[in-house]
């Protein structure tokens, strides 16, 4: 088998391809739904039903989408300088630690200056917590994928450490969890009675902000040329190091708030669940949206949506909640083969 | 010092090698992908799905081996799906493996809640028993550490054995590792590149499933969620350790697995009350970093590692 790569993909092609991954995303949740003994149809109108079928499940769709929208924003901006942050997870659980340090009465900033000095703040930590791994790999040409994986478990272990000992919640009936935050420190509602904080607008500019950054910056174009190729980027002149360095502090900020977001949006406090694996998903985010920026805020929506929905559609009929994660990780792969296909042809031989 | 009589009881070195045992098996898995050019960063979610295949074999009725052997398949069926993404079709490796990952997971924890919906706590199985082997067993600290086992363990130290005879004495051997470094060579001498890592990947992918087997039917006796908790990724970093050779590649799991089973006993000394016990969690993840940071000057990366060979282009 070869691969003929198509001089002009055509608007059939590359529509064509990822509507039939799209495709096979549905009859894949058909096939698990089957195999559960269920009605596939009706799970996928439950699914859709709990996603978007009325005011609430829709708003729970968007406060779902607003931690992956930042972490497929972190992912989206590293993948593009092929640098293969997956310690989103861990950057996240920084950023919320921060936030925790600071609004729980250690800073003591009137409304509305302490939440925008929180978000600096949980911003630079998760920032640092990348610097290790892309450090690492500047010096020592050490794999990154590695060392952020690894992070994203000491990291876990480091927040249980803090919630079983300096910052357990005194009032918390003995659970691992830290004390809330104080009103100056929370993000509020955007509307009164709707239940959908800032953090979801928030999310969409920070969206537009990367998108300004990747098209409209030096360093937009030169992340873009180091992830292309980065032995002609050194060739062109590119201080490629320091250009990973400056992606890796953005994609660590950025997957902070999403840590940030969730505390002083949602949840008001920190526990060990706060994110159910917001940092992965934020790679089948990224990947689903093929790295625009602008894309990552639909994709969000989507991968919020199948998990809402699942959810949802797992109260009502008992088929197992993990198909969402089932779906959306094979929406992940149908999609970059799809975007393959479009690109080339497959010949014999 | 209670650390060196840890260090020179049998037990604890009984423990370090069972300890090691999956990690040989998932390691010597990712070694074989390596070797012939392919990263497979599905080997986390391959040895969940092979735990829960072991188990659930046996829990249903099956004898051992059979458990093991349809870990070895399932491992092998989601080796062939990786490979196929990232062999012929060239896919980017990191983004396929990560897909991988994520989908044995999901795949494994949708099976067993479907299979198992209302249980609090997971059914055992009555797993692998210790098969002393006879007068070796006897000898004073080596015995008990080496020849009293169960049958995975010596499976797995075999396994390094055949895959190292395979690798550096058989002609296939020569050509999966010439694949890992100059594939077009290969092409040239009329072998199939694409044959070649797709059998590598499954075969590599087995044993990562066998490793995860080990957990829940030799070690724990039943299936819980985050069971197999990051010993994919340090197999990863073990392969780095071992510079690619599946021999060291053993002593890097041995070394690391007496580590860990060192700080599983610190924390029952004097030393435990003080520190929390998730530093000595946090051990072996720092240690493996520790161990890239050290071995990545003399690392010896297959050359053709991560990079996908299209016939078309030269």
């Amino acid at each position: 088998m070869r691969l003929e790569p198509v001089a002009d993909p055509g608007l059939g092609r590359s529509l064509g391809y990822p509507a039939a991954a799209l495709g096979a995303t549905v009859a894949f949740a058909m096939a698990l739904a089957l195999v559960a003994g269920a009605d596939p149809f009706a799970v996928l109108g439950l699914m859709v039903k709990g996603a978007a079928g009325s005011k609430f499940a829709l708003l729970e769709t968007l406060n779902r989408a607003t931690p992956l929208i930042f972490t497929g924003l972190a992912v989206a901006v590293a993948f593009r300088a092929k640098l293969w942050n997956i310690g989103a997870e861990a950057q996240l659980y920084a950023g919320a630690i921060v936030t925790v340090l600071l609004g729980t009465g250690a800073l003591g900033l009137p409304w509305p200056l302490l939440l925008p000095v929180s978000a600096l703040f949980a911003a630079v930590a998760g920032a640092l917590v990348l610097l290790g791994p892309a450090t690492l790999k500047l010096r020592f040409g050490v794999d990154e994928v590695v060392t952020t994986l690894l992070f994203n478990f000491i990291m876990l272990l480091f927040v249980s450490y803090l919630l079983e000992g300096p910052m357990k919640d005194p009032a918390g009936m003995g659970w691992p969890k830290s004390e809330k935050l104080i009103a100056e420190a929370r993000l509020p509602r955007i509307m009164e009675g709707l239940r959908l904080h800032w953090g979801f607008l928030l999310a969409l500019i920070a969206a537009l902000g990367v998108w300004v950054v990747q098209t409209r910056t030096t360093l937009g174009y030169e992340m873009r040329a180091v992830g292309l190729n980065p032995e002609a980027a050194r060739f062109a002149g590119l201080p490629v190091g320091r250009i990973l360095i400056k992606t890796a502090l953005l994609s660590g900020g950025l997957a902070a708030l999403a840590g940030w977001s969730e505390v002083a949006g949602l949840k008001g406090s920190l526990t060990l669940d706060l994110s159910p694996g917001f940092g992965y998903a934020g790679i089948i985010v990224a990947m689903l949206a093929l790295l625009n920026p602008l894309g990552v805020v639909v994709s969000a929506l989507f991968v919020a949506g199948v998990f809402v929905g699942a959810d949802s559609m797992s109260r009502a009929i008992g088929v197992p909640t993990y198909i969402a994660d089932a779906l959306t990780a094979a929406a992940l792969l149908f999609m970059v083969l799809a975007l393959l296909l479009a690109r080339v042809r497959v010949r014999r031989g | 010092m209670e650390i060196f009589d840890i260090l020179l009881s049998a037990t604890f070195w009984a423990a370090a090698i069972r300890i090691a045992s999956p990690l040989i098996f998932a390691t010597v898995g990712e070694l074989i992908c390596e070797r012939a050019g392919v990263l497979n960063l599905g080997i986390e979610g391959i040895m969940i799905a092979g735990a829960f295949t072991g188990w659930f074999a046996v829990y249903s009725g099956l004898p051992l081996p059979a458990g093991v052997l349809m870990a070895l398949l399932v491992g092998m069926a989601f080796g062939a799906l990786h490979g196929t993404l990232t062999v012929p079709f060239g896919l980017s490796q990191h983004v396929v493996g990560l897909g991988v990952t994520l989908l044995a997971t999901s795949m494994t924890y949708f099976t067993y809640r479907l299979a198992l919906p209302e249980v609090t706590s997971p059914p055992r199985i009555e797993a692998f028993a210790e098969w002393p082997v006879p007068v070796l067993s006897d000898l004073p600290l080596v015995g008990p550490a080496l020849f009293a086992q169960t049958p995975l363990t010596y499976l797995a130290f075999a396994t390094v054995a055949a895959v190292a005879f395979v690798l550096y004495r058989t002609p296939m051997g020569l050509a999966l590792r010439a694949v890992g470094e100059n594939p077009a060579a290969v092409e040239a001498q009329g072998l199939s590149v694409t044959a070649l890592r797709m059998g590598a990947v499954m075969a590599g992918s087995g044993l990562m499933a066998v490793g995860g087997a080990f957990l829940t039917m030799s070690a724990f006796n039943s299936f819980f969620f985050e069971m197999v908790n990051g010993r994919g990724w340090i197999c990863i970093a073990l392969v780095v350790f071992g510079a690619w050779k599946p021999w060291k590649s053993l002593l890097g799991a041995v070394l690391f697995a007496a580590f860990d089973a060192l700080q599983i006993r610190l924390q029952q000394m004097p030393i435990g009350a003080v520190v929390p016990y998730q530093v000595f969690l946090m051990m072996p993840f720092a240690l493996s970093i520790l161990a890239l940071i050290l071995m990545s000057r003399r690392a010896e990366v297959p050359a053709a590692l991560m990079v996908p060979y299209n016939k078309g282009e030269r």
